[in-house]
């Protein structure tokens, strides 16, 4: 090992890490209770249970025959694939995400925390993941209900396509996929909430980019996290009119290098996130 | 690590609009007043101090230390801004817990510290209310705790009695004596001079972004010598006095005392003006009883070297 390798290494270890741990834990703690319990998160609750519900009237209302369960399992893969992804959790982590840093800018209530003892890397990155963990309760949650709701009406045969079928691993997929796109989707509003002052336009623009990112050039699909969520489902949904565009046949990726691109994207989205942090600047009078 | 706040050369500006120009300040331990009329820097330069802004050029260090290594530097320094807003439904208490938790203490030592703070303010009853229920008073006073609960070194104040009754007024500036005393370092704007001046060791004034003076009051007002100083005289017989000090000093101006115990002589010649007093006091004519400088204080250096336009109140 080199003498530079061996001094980085040794600042490393020098480094306040308990310190930072307690720091992040008490961060979090303070930012999912105000995600969660406040009442302005009302609509994130119902863009996460609103299928839910619908799914719960179905098998109140509807009759389950066993022969329904392949057409009911690729609704459950259609409801995740064209609600999940591209509408309910893209916008409840825009209204998550970027009220973070934004929201306590509008707030004016940033400095307080600007001025303790916490680096600002430490404070980015445990309010995302205080936003992570607000989002994954909230959609985790909304999709472990809804493969329950969607499986229970068909009684033992339903019991047997999950423990005994596809189901688990299909539930698998879905909860990685609701991960995967908590965290893409979250560092991505994350950083356009630093970076602009109202960044609902950006968002948008971003909701426009993922639309039509299926048909673009492979280079370009790289900068997409509905793109990688795409190689994870499970089951695969043809779109049929406007649909269809959101569908379109892309080149197959395995499902690992799919997780590992992502992770890469949310890696070098949260860096440069904590670079902005670092030159953020409290002028309130100008929000 | 040394004992001073520094300022080396430091320029804000926000786009083209200037904010501070060249600053270059050594503040040491104590009372240091900032005084300047509205939009001169003063929050500018607290900002800059606590890396709430970064100069456009320039470098600041506070006690050696830079905003940038805010474990260390935050544990030293403590601001109680002007920003009237909170972090939504919390009480003052978990306010204060909140801040201190993220020092990475004991919680039974959080709780120790933030008791502590509200007994300093005097806002122990209202601990447990929720801040949006608080008067402006009390916000400011929370705002005070949470800035001195951790026992920082420097506590920068921003208008630290806006919104207090004058019972509070009279509590904090105590407060800040005393932490004064203590040898911590105290900067302080406000536009009620004439209050903190009593407890001011040093007085910086700026206007339009730039340093127009600083350091010990009566230095400050010593350095101004183009304008004439005016001296309380007490004695028997303030009339006679005047035309005395008319008849061989450069008196540009005499105001009898309300009580009619004592003059206010305005002199060009602060120096011959004490020697002749000597001299009066000797021939036995008038019976002094005490000389003072009756506008050596930041409220009249700031009319001298500002003037009145948004400036400051007594």
């Amino acid at each position: 090992m080199t003498e530079q390798a061996t001094t980085f290494f040794r600042t490393l270890m020098q480094q306040p890490w308990g310190l930072w741990w307690l720091q992040a834990r008490r961060l979090v703690r303070i930012e999912v209770r105000r995600n969660l319990l406040s009442k302005k998160a009302w609509w994130i609750y119902f863009l996460a249970f609103v299928p839910t519900v619908i799914i719960l009237i179905h098998l109140l209302k509807e009759r389950h025959p066993q022969y329904d369960i392949p057409e009911d399992s690729t609704l459950l893969a259609g409801v995740v694939q064209f609600y999940y992804v591209r509408l309910g959790i893209f916008f409840g982590c825009l209204g998550i995400f970027s009220r973070l840093i934004r929201g306590e800018m509008i707030e004016r209530s940033l400095h307080f925390y600007l001025l303790a003892p916490v680096r600002r890397e430490v404070l980015l990155l445990s309010k995302f993941a205080a936003g992570s963990i607000s989002a994954l309760a909230l959609f985790g949650t909304a999709m472990l209900a809804n493969f329950a709701l969607i499986y229970v009406g068909f009684g033992a045969a339903g019991q047997d396509y999950v423990f005994n079928g596809p189901g688990m691993g299909q539930l698998e997929a879905y909860l990685a996929i609701v991960i995967l796109a908590c965290l893409g989707y979250g560092s991505v509003f994350l950083l356009l909430s630093m970076m602009f002052r109202n960044p609902t336009p950006a968002a948008l623009l971003v909701f426009g980019w993922e639309a039509i990112n299926p048909v673009m050039p492979s280079l370009l699909q790289k900068i997409s996290v509905a793109s990688y969520l795409r190689h994870l489902m499970p089951i695969t949904v043809r779109g049929a009119d406007i649909f269809a565009l959101l569908t379109v046949t892309t080149e197959p990726v395995p499902g690992w290098i799919a997780g590992l691109g992502l992770m890469v994207l949310i890696a070098v989205v949260l860096t440069y996130s904590c670079y902005r942090m670092r030159t953020l600047e409290i002028r309130y009078t100008t929000e | 690590m040394n004992d001073r706040i520094q300022f080396d050369n430091v320029s804000k500006f926000y786009g083209e609009v200037l904010g501070i120009n060249r600053i270059t300040l050594d503040i040491p331990p104590g009372v240091t007043t900032l005084v300047g009329p509205n939009g001169s820097g003063k929050t500018t330069l607290m900002n800059l101090m606590t890396g709430l802004v970064q100069p456009s050029s320039g470098s600041i260090s506070v006690l050696g230390l830079k905003p940038g290594d805010a474990d260390r530097f935050f544990r030293e320094v403590g601001y109680c801004t002007q920003f009237d807003s909170f972090p939504r439904g919390l009480t003052g208490f978990e306010f204060l817990m909140d801040g201190l938790m993220l020092h990475g203490m004991h919680p039974g030592e959080g709780v120790r510290l933030a008791q502590e703070a509200l007994q300093r303010v005097k806002l122990s009853d209202a601990a447990h209310r929720k801040i949006a229920g608080y008067s402006k008073g009390m916000r400011q006073k929370i705002r005070l705790a949470q800035a001195i609960a951790h026992h920082p070194r420097v506590l920068v104040l921003d208008e630290p009695l806006n919104g207090l009754d004058p019972m509070a007024r009279a509590e904090s500036l105590a407060l800040f004596e005393e932490l004064g005393r203590q040898g911590m370092h105290l900067v302080i704007s406000s536009h009620i001079l004439d209050e903190v001046d009593r407890i001011s060791d040093r007085v910086v004034l700026i206007t339009g972004g730039y340093l127009v003076a600083e350091g010990n009051i009566h230095q400050v007002r010593k350095e101004v010598r183009d304008k004439p100083m005016q001296v309380l005289i007490r004695c028997d017989k303030p009339e006679l006095l005047a035309s005395r000090m008319f008849e061989v000093n450069h008196c540009v101006e005499a105001r009898l005392h309300a009580d009619g115990q004592g003059v206010f002589l305005r002199t060009g010649d602060i120096d011959q003006f004490y020697k002749l007093i000597n001299e009066v006091a000797v021939e036995g004519l008038v019976r002094i009883e005490a000389v003072a400088p009756a506008d050596d204080d930041a409220y009249s250096i700031y009319q001298y070297l500002i003037g009145s336009e948004g400036g400051p109140a007594r």
